[in-house]
């Protein structure tokens, strides 16, 4: 064995490598406050390891680099333990780094002769930074590239060169493809093998000026085999440990559901560690006193100054009370940095819209999950093209847009933002339930707003009908009112009622007479067979998908409201929608909405 | 001539060995790196294509109480290597003005980039992300907006019951409205 080191040893000088490394000196003895560097190696590591064999697994295409992220975190082995570190430790670093940079500002480290080492510390710096933007944007999910397109929208207003370079870095005029090429090139190869390049010659450096040791010095000089090993490697263990916990706490890292540009999306909010200048952007001053150059100012002058400022400290720490600027400066951007994060945290608490956004991309998260389950895997138009065929995902997306200026659905717009704004049209959750049903033939219900919202409907012949005469009919024969209500009903044939059908229908059919003898229905509604004079709504499968459909598409019809209709307008004869979007939306309401109801999974013999 | 003499000795030599060497050197990294170089320009001579007209909607669908509807414009795309007869390449909002007269705004925020949502409670858009709000015509409503201009109209043209527009995309964060190319 000794001679096998020895020939190593003859031929490479690795033992005298080692010994320098391992016997460095440091004065006063080995310290926790040295440990961060050496924390931030090993993030890097890590890095290096988790990245790689996510490179493996990782596809960068429009059309794929969602769905290999989704394959990564659902489907391998490991996957989502694999990407969790990845994702925390890109976290820690972010912390390391700004107790590493107090350390060495503190102690005075960065002044002579060590400037150049300090500049490079800087660089690495702002490497890890774009490591941190330019990974956010691979998975490509919702709030990856809500972020992104942010920060690359900011890269255009850089004077002169600005449009140009971010037509570079976005790799043409819109996101596609390229942007991802780009960007995971320089994720995985130029920005890592920079940061080689400079951890190398940082170290270097280091090691030729040595450890700046703090005063006074507690202990006799150490070499730094092996207590500061020792610290170091506590240090690392328990920078381990805490993104291990995080990783297994969270299930890895979040993936939202893949970007879809064609849709708002209200939660796009960059990695917190960037929080705070996307909040910078927001405050008042800007635009108070750089009116139209506000953002200029915002988003490039002042962090640029910022960056020279801290590039420049060596210099500045060389003049009088020049360290107590360094320090005071430091101290002053960190405080603010807090400050910010914590004012755009604790804004975004307190806006609803902000918050049904976030659980809005939670559900699509899980519900794509499900798609996928269900389809067996993900289909080769890609995860976007699924989703968008899903009712219960689309359906709700509709309604806000198109339904919800009037209608509401269990008193939100289908997406959970609740309108300060009285309905003016029912409300149709549940609509087509025998719940729903009950309700509109509730004298004291049918006027609360649910019903008829703001409609003429609400003081028409209905309302009057249900308030005046139907009590005493109920009062008369309760359970001929329980079977109407029942035939009705059965009209919609909602999945949720097909349960137990067979043992109602000689409840059903009972009812279907007392439609037109007991109540009368008949007088105004056709039911279940044609009927010329019919002044209201046909009750012939009302509530049942074509009938819905059929509604939304031309409410004009003579079968619903004819003349009498109250500003709902045609969606399917006006062009507003598409007879597939019609459907979406009454699939979703009538909770139609289980993956085998609609999706064919490829390939897939039962 | 003496072999082990220091070509030192002759400066004009000396020169040209150092000139050859340096000309030989910027060749051999200079070639693959302006080849590289060359190629990661490649999105600067392409154009961004758009500004072609498109038909969005039908005139009907668009309510006549001047109410904004969002409309996601559907055209031919490529993106690098593929090619989509029809694909959403962005977001308007459409506005009736009068009754034959509609006006289009684009759902991209002129400050950074992000989807500006219309708010029907409010009756004006609003841009999630640094809070910049805009009446429903489009202009900025509130002072502290940090939008340093109202929302980008697009050119339109209603063509008996269809409405088509020209689509393009504007740089960000600048007081003018400047296409992007
Ligand atoms: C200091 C170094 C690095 C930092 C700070 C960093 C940061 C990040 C971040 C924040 C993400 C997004 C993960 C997420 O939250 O979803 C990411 C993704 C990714 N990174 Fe890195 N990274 C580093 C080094 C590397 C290296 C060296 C490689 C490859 C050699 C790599 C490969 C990847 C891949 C393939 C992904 C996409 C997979 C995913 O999103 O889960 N990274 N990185
Ligand atoms: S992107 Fe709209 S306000 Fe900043």
């Amino acid at each position: 064995m000794k001679k096998l080191i020895d020939w190593i040893d003859q031929r490479t000088g690795m033992q005298g490598l080692l010994h320098e490394v391992l016997f460095e000196r440091i004065p006063g003895g080995a310290r926790w406050r040295y440990v961060w560097g050496s924390t931030l190696s090993f993030c890097f590591l890590v890095q290096i390891l988790t990245g790689v064999v996510l490179w493996m697994a990782y596809s960068p295409s429009a059309n794929s680099a969602w769905e290999s992220v989704y394959y990564i975190q659902h489907e391998m082995t490991g996957g989502w333990f694999l990407r969790g570190l990845h994702h925390f430790v890109a976290q820690a670093m972010h912390v390391l780094l700004v107790l590493h940079l107090l350390q060495v500002i503190i102690d005075g480290a960065y002044k002579a002769p060590r400037e150049v080492n300090y500049w490079f510390g800087v660089v690495l710096l702002m490497l890890t930074l774009g490591l941190g933007l330019t990974g956010y944007l691979l998975p490509w999910d919702q709030k990856g590239f809500g972020a992104t397109k942010v920060a690359t929208s900011l890269i255009g207003i850089v004077p002169l060169v600005g449009p140009s370079l971010q037509k570079l870095v976005v790799g043409g005029s819109d996101y596609g493809h390229h942007t991802l090429t780009r960007f995971f090139a320089l994720h995985a190869g130029v920005l890592p093998g920079l940061m080689i390049a400079a951890i190398a010659a940082h170290v270097a450096l280091f090691r030729k000026h040595g450890i700046t040791a703090k005063q006074p010095y507690r202990k006799p000089e150490a070499n730094f085999w092996p207590d500061q090993v020792l610290m170091d490697g506590v240090a690392c263990l328990a920078v381990l440990a805490s993104v291990v916990y995080l990783t297994v706490r969270h299930h890895g890292a979040e993936l939202h559901a893949p970007a879809d540009p064609t849709q708002p999306f209200n939660a796009a909010r960059p990695e917190w560690y960037f929080l705070f200048l996307f909040e910078f952007l927001k405050l008042d001053f800007l635009t108070q006193w750089f009116g139209h150059q506000g953002e200029l100012v915002g988003a490039i002058v002042i962090p640029g100054v910022v960056m020279g400022i801290l590039a420049g400290m060596p210099f500045i720490g060389g003049w009088r009370l020049g360290h107590r600027f360094n320090l005071g400066f430091l101290g002053v951007v960190l405080v603010g940095a807090v400050l910010l994060t914590v004012k755009s945290l604790r804004s975004d608490a307190a806006n609803p819209g902000f918050q049904a956004a976030v659980i809005q991309a939670q559900t699509d998260a899980d519900r794509m999950v499900t798609l996928i389950q269900a389809n067996g895997g993900i289909p080769r138009d890609g995860a976007v093209a699924l989703l968008n065929q899903d009712p219960a995902t689309v359906g709700p997306r509709l309604f806000a847009q198109h339904c919800a200026s009037c209608h509401r659905y269990g008193g939100h717009d289908g997406l959970g933002v609740v309108s300060a704004e009285a309905p003016s049209a029912p409300d149709l959750r549940g609509f087509g339930s025998a719940v729903w049903l009950r309700g509109l033939l509730n004298p004291e219900q049918i006027t609360n707003g649910f019903y008829y919202g703001g409609t003429k409907f609400r003081t028409g012949k209905m309302a009057r009908y249900v308030q005046e005469k139907l009590p005493a009919l109920k009062a008369k024969d309760p359970a001929a009112m329980a079977s109407m209500i029942e035939a009705v009903v059965a009209e919609a044939d909602l999945p949720a009622n097909r349960a137990g059908l067979a043992a109602r229908t000689p409840q059903i059919e009972a009812g279907r007479v007392h439609v037109s003898t007991t109540f009368g229905c008949t007088d105004c509604h056709a039911f279940r067979k044609a009927d010329e004079d019919a002044t209201a709504p046909t009750l012939t499968g009302w509530g049942s998908r074509a009938w819905m459909v059929r509604l939304i598409s031309d409410p004009t019809h003579a079968d619903f409201y004819g003349k009498r209709n109250d500003r709902m307008p045609s969606y399917l004869k006006d062009g507003r929608l598409s007879e597939r979007e019609i459907g979406l939306i009454v699939d979703w309401i009538r909770e139609d909405t289980a993956p085998g109801a609609w999706l064919k999974p490829v390939g897939v013999s039962k | 001539m003496d072999a082990t003499q220091d070509s030192g000795a002759q400066p004009r030599r000396r020169f040209l060995a150092e000139a050859a060497a340096g000309a030989v050197g910027a060749c051999c990294v200079g070639v693959p790196l302006a080849s590289g170089l060359v190629a990661w320009l490649d999105p600067l001579s392409k154009a961004s294509g758009s500004g072609d007209w498109i038909q969005v909607a039908s005139l009907s669908s668009v309510p006549t109480d001047g109410t904004p509807v969002r409309v996601t414009v559907v055209t031919g795309k490529s993106d690098a290597w593929t090619r989509d007869a029809a694909v959403p390449v962005g977001v308007v909002y459409l506005r009736r003005t009068a009754p034959a007269q509609v006006v289009a705004l684009h759902s991209v925020c002129p400050h950074a980039g992000c989807f500006v949502d219309y708010q029907t409670d409010r009756r004006a858009f609003f841009c999630p992300c640094h809070d910049s709000t805009f009446a429903v015509d489009g202009s900025i409503n509130d002072p502290r907006s940090p939008s340093p201009r109202p929302m980008d109209t697009l050119t339109v043209e209603v063509r008996g019951e269809a409405v088509w527009l020209r689509f393009q995309n504007f740089r960000s964060g600048i007081p003018a409205k400047v296409a992007l190319t």
